[in-house]
């Protein structure tokens, strides 16, 4: 004769064998006083306590997040160099690849295919044109400024890279002096002037408000000044004081001492150990990790062996105990973790 | 002419009607008491169950912050103190919501609160803690400061090595905004619906039960008896019946645990202390 069980399939579950991590026998025993409006309100009262105090205690973080324009008055070689990587097409985000650019190559991969690539170029970025000549082309009564851009758009797709490599090694070891960039003379052509102008721009401000995307006076999207901002040493320098680099686990880090994105940890971790930590392919790697991880946790029902966990450790029993007590003082003892293996 | 009662209206539906059968089906599946009970198994007696109410509470407190900075906008707490402590209010209730998330996912996983016909509870557990993470994230995207300035920065990597980059764009803010106080709140708060009403329709997960032989053992007289139960639904109604004549620890069932039925109704009624005087499961068979 069968008991009373719950198992999974109300037309097989009498002929299928009791699994205690599947089926339950299910409760025929008494009931206690019970108010579930009354927890659910008195909970909110209590994380409502919990919350005013420690706003009230430790507040919440807001640092000034770093600008074209802080950043080139705070580091005025760095954007410069940065803003020649952009010109001539060696920056970060001039060879990212899809969804930015179409650049040969580039593009994660997960074994044999590229996601990344799959999905295309749907935000594309011409950092010479978005980052440099496009906004260049904003600023008013500068005929030197009109002149140079003219004479680099005009010359040969050879002549411009011999101009972006002269400069590029004298941009490399330029500095700032009075408020103006310093460089050697060189056979760079319009370049300094163009590189002059773009850091002048900058420090003035002027380059933020060029940059957005929009051409809307109400603009949203910001990707083009912060991927600019990000292809610069500024701001991981910044991230790195802050503790918020990704050998930092920073990602699940907050600026200030505040616990930030703790619920990020296994994320995180799997940036911290090899072959991920290294790999050129490390974000998708981590991502597919972390999804099947995911489909794991919520398929662990299905999953002879992984649902019989909680029964093998028994913390059930903590738990349960006073239930367990009130069966009979001698109950626990009888069952240790993993043992309770009804079977029909 | 006679205008129906309000009970008809409540009970009877019109026939063809979709709304009459969606609120038969309703009625059905959450009767009042279901719904809004005032009482539970005896078994469900631990500080382990608060940390689901507390994370509902800890949403409410989300939601409600989040409302008020709404009001004024996103700009408003970078300038304002009481915009500040309203953020505060809003950063910290997420604090608490992951935390008491986290705990009520751990003793659900300990329990295995899968078992007996609740494994979608548990999936809509699971998804519910996923999409937080998503709504979370966008929150952070959405400050306006270093720091979501750094987060943007980075995490757009790890999103467009997913191929979601093209159409998920971390560094627009305009976007990030509507998903963090629009979609994603809007399906975190249906997903937990979902979950709440999993978790009225199956009811809380009874405790491993101890084997006969176990209790034997422990020196547990059988004084279990059963119900036509195991030819009834799986999902039984969380009420009694208590017998009011049942045997006693001192007058053993003839069988222990395995009888035909011979509970009758009785009045709800408090767990006795000590040994139970009433039935509790319907015991599996031992292993042997």
């Amino acid at each position: 004769m069968s008991a009373t069980s719950a198992s999974d399939n109300p037309r097989t579950h009498r002929s299928r064998r009791f699994r205690p991590d599947r089926d339950v026998v299910e409760w025929q025993g008494a009931y206690r006083r019970y108010d579930v409006v009354k927890e659910v309100f008195v909970s909110f009262l209590v994380v409502l306590v919990l919350v005013v105090v420690c706003a009230v205690v430790f507040s919440s973080p807001d640092e000034h997040p770093v600008t074209v324009k802080s950043w080139s008055n705070a580091a005025p070689v760095d954007f410069a160099q940065t803003a020649m990587t952009e010109l001539d097409g060696t920056s970060g985000v001039a060879t990212y690849g899809p969804p930015y650019t179409h650049t040969a190559g580039a593009g994660q991969m997960l074994g044999p295919i590229s996601i990344e690539r799959t999905a295309g170029v749907r935000i594309p970025i011409n950092t010479a044109q978005d980052f440099v000549l496009k906004p260049l082309a904003t600023l008013p009564d500068r005929p030197a400024l009109d002149v140079a851009l003219a004479e680099y758009r005009d010359a040969s797709a050879a002549q411009r890279a011999s101009w972006d490599a002269a400069y590029e090694n004298v941009v490399a070891h330029a500095t700032f002096s009075n408020g103006q960039l310093v460089v050697k003379g060189g056979p760079y052509g319009p370049v300094g002037v163009l590189i002059g102008n773009l850091e002048s721009m900058a420090r003035s401000g002027a380059l933020d408000g060029a940059l957005l995307a929009s051409p809307q006076l109400y603009a949203t999207n910001y990707a083009n000044p912060l991927l600019f901002i990000a292809d610069g040493t500024y701001l991981a320098d910044q991230a790195g004081l802050r503790h918020l680099q990704g050998d930092q686990w920073g990602m699940m880090n907050e600026t200030g001492n505040f616990p930030g994105q703790a619920w990020l940890w296994l994320y995180t971790l799997w940036y911290q150990v090899p072959p991920m930590k290294t790999s050129s392919n490390g974000d998708v790697e981590v991502w597919a990790i972390m999804m099947v991880l995911t489909v794991l946790l919520a398929l662990l029902p299905f999953i002879p062996g992984l649902r019989s966990i909680p029964r093998r450790l028994g913390v059930y029993r903590l738990i349960w105990r006073d239930h367990y007590r009130s069966l009979g003082p001698d109950i626990l003892s009888q069952m240790p973790p993993g043992r309770q293996s009804h079977r029909r | 002419m006679s205008t129906p009662s309000v009970e008809t209206f409540a009970t009877v539906a019109q026939k063809g009607t979709w709304t009459g059968k969606f609120r038969e089906k309703a009625v059905e599946a959450f009767p009042p008491d279901r719904l809004l009970p005032d009482r539970q198994p005896a078994y469900v007696s631990s500080w382990a169950y608060v940390f689901g109410a507390l994370s509902i509470g800890a949403f409410i407190v989300v939601l409600l912050s989040g409302a008020v900075l709404a009001v004024e906008g996103p700009a408003w707490w970078h300038k304002s103190n009481v915009g500040l402590f309203v953020n505060s209010l809003h950063m910290w209730s997420t604090e608490f919501f992951f935390m008491f998330m986290v705990v009520h996912l751990w003793v659900k996983f300990f329990m295995a609160a899968w078992r007996g016909r609740r494994k979608a509870t548990w999936i809509t557990g699971v998804i519910a803690f996923a999409v937080s993470i998503g709504a979370a994230f966008t929150g952070y995207l959405s400050q306006q400061n270093f720091d979501s300035e750094w987060i943007g920065t980075q995490a757009k990597d790890g999103i467009n090595s997913t191929g979601a980059g093209a159409f998920w764009n971390v560094l627009n803010f305009g976007q990030m905004l509507m998903w963090h106080i629009v979609l994603l709140p809007l399906v975190v708060a249906l997903v937990i619906g979902l979950h709440v009403l999993l978790v009225r329709r199956r009811g809380v997960v009874p405790p491993f039960a101890p084997t006969e032989a176990q209790l034997a053992k422990a020196g547990v007289s059988l004084t279990t008896t059963v119900t036509a139960a195991a030819s009834l639904p799986l999902v039984q109604e969380p009420v009694e019946p208590l017998p009011t004549e049942q045997p006693t620890p001192q007058e053993p069932a003839t069988t222990p645990g395995l009888q035909e039925p011979t509970a009758q109704p009785s009045p709800l009624q408090e767990p006795p202390p000590g040994l139970p005087q009433e039935p509790l499961w319907n015991l599996p068979e031992d292993p042997s």
